[in-house]
């Protein structure tokens, strides 16, 4: 029962083109969010790819 | 022996029977489970505006699908209190059949496993606040338990318009379903305000049950979110096993400020040119960067700024965008992408380039 505005999600890479974070845009501030499932933004984005509602772009 | 030492004796022996019987029927310290129960920690701020569910006050939350709000930290509060949580209503909006509006603190399973859920041993909790509001009626209080889809919801009722009214509601324990005992979301307390009628138009759960949603907010009779100018406020929350409400536990604003920073700590500059961080370019566009914690993180936490840059040799370096590597007990570490290009191997400090700037770390719930 929540509700998180997410408006954008990207993966980040490091050096080595590893996925390692996800630059999002949620209630309108950009953040960095890790690949923590303890972490409520990541759970939440998942929960919204899950049902169809967010893509995560790939990492340019 | 003298007179005298028998009396102090006897009053000893009493006080301690008193002790006894406190620590039998509970801890006498710590008892509240609830942190910031007095709503008197805001790192983020005292206001915001929102249509989606936000943290305001240091662990509690607005849990909402509808309507326009303001959540701010008052300072009006009951006797023995600074401050209180409000939320009002800023765009009216009749709850559509899947709508709620809700307040909610979440709790990690490792602090609840003093309940004993699951077991023949589960044990009741009593949770204690103070509410004022202008909508006099019936709202419900929800015990969620996240890890096993079940709930228990009790009513309450705000009689008088505008004034400080205390509740108690105690929930019996559950003898199914027992909560992880980790450092992820467990427990939860749910304040319907408002609630549609996907939600009402069962019987309420008044005992522990599988989550049904026509059965958590049945009997409401508040619609919070029709009116403008409509409003809630709450503070003194505790939390504690057994079936009797204790008085308030107050902590000192240290206290909860450091016990807040387990899941948010929010780091301002209040003048520019303020060293916040420092790190070293790893690369032509990257800076490897340690944020220190000021208390250790429940998990790796969400990285935001706002409005710093690199400096080395009197010159500032704008960064575009932050990339989260992992955490330690110490802090967070990320790499900072810079603009412009930067000397490799070089050592940078970041830096406030305003009076506003910040660094967020949000390990919340």
């Amino acid at each position: 029962m929540n509700n998180m505005n997410i408006t954008a999600a990207q993966y980040v890479t490091d050096m080595d083109g590893n996925n390692t974070a996800i630059q999002a845009t949620i209630d309108g501030i950009e953040m960095s969010v890790p690949l923590d499932p303890a972490n409520r933004h990541y759970a939440e984005i998942l929960k919204q790819v899950a049902a169809g509602t967010l893509t995560i772009q790939e990492a340019t | 022996m003298s007179k005298q030492t028998e009396l102090v004796g006897l009053a000893r022996t009493t006080n301690l029977d008193e002790v006894n019987a406190a620590y039998s029927a509970g801890a006498l310290s710590n008892r509240n489970l609830i942190i910031n129960g007095a709503m008197q920690v805001a790192q983020r701020g005292t206001s915001v505006s929102s249509t989606f569910s936000n943290y305001l006050v240091d662990r509690f939350t607005t849990s909402t699908t509808m309507t326009t709000y303001t959540y701010s930290q008052s300072t009006d509060a009951p006797s023995g209190f600074s401050n209180s949580s409000k939320v009002e209503v800023t765009t009216a909006e009749v709850a559509a059949a899947s709508d709620f509006m809700s307040f909610v603190y979440n709790l990690e399973g490792q602090d609840l496993q003093r309940l004993a859920k699951g077991t023949a041993s589960a044990e009741s909790v009593t949770v204690s606040f103070w509410v004022k509001s202008n909508v006099t009626g019936t709202y419900i209080l929800e015990f969620d338990d996240n890890d096993n889809s079940r709930n228990i919801n009790k009513s309450y009722t705000v009689d008088v318009s505008g004034d400080w009214e205390y509740k108690t509601i105690t929930f019996e324990g559950d003898t199914s379903g027992v909560f992880d005992n980790d450092n992820q979301l467990s427990g939860l307390l749910r304040w319907f305000w408002d609630a549609g009628t996907n939600f009402t138009t069962g019987t309420l759960a008044t005992s522990w049950e599988a989550t049904n949603n026509v059965n958590r907010a049945t009997g409401i009779t508040g619609t919070f979110g029709d009116t403008i100018g409509n409003y809630f406020q709450i503070t003194g929350v505790q939390l504690e096993v057994g079936d009797t409400a204790t008085p308030f536990e107050h902590r000192s604003y240290g206290q909860e400020l450091a016990l807040c920073q387990r899941y948010y700590e929010r780091h301002n500059a209040t003048a520019t040119g303020v060293r916040m961080a420092a790190g070293n370019a790893n690369g032509a566009n990257s800076l490897t960067t340690i944020f220190p914690f000021l208390t250790p993180k429940r998990a790796t936490p969400t990285l935001s700024y706002n409005n710093i840059v690199a400096r080395q040799g009197g010159s500032n370096t704008t960064i575009s965008s932050a990339n989260v590597i992992g955490k330690s007990d110490a802090g967070l570490t990320a790499d900072l992408l810079t603009a412009t290009t930067i000397v490799t191997g070089g050592g940078y400090h970041i830096r406030a380039s305003s009076s506003s700037s910040y660094i967020e770390l949000d390990s919340e719930l």
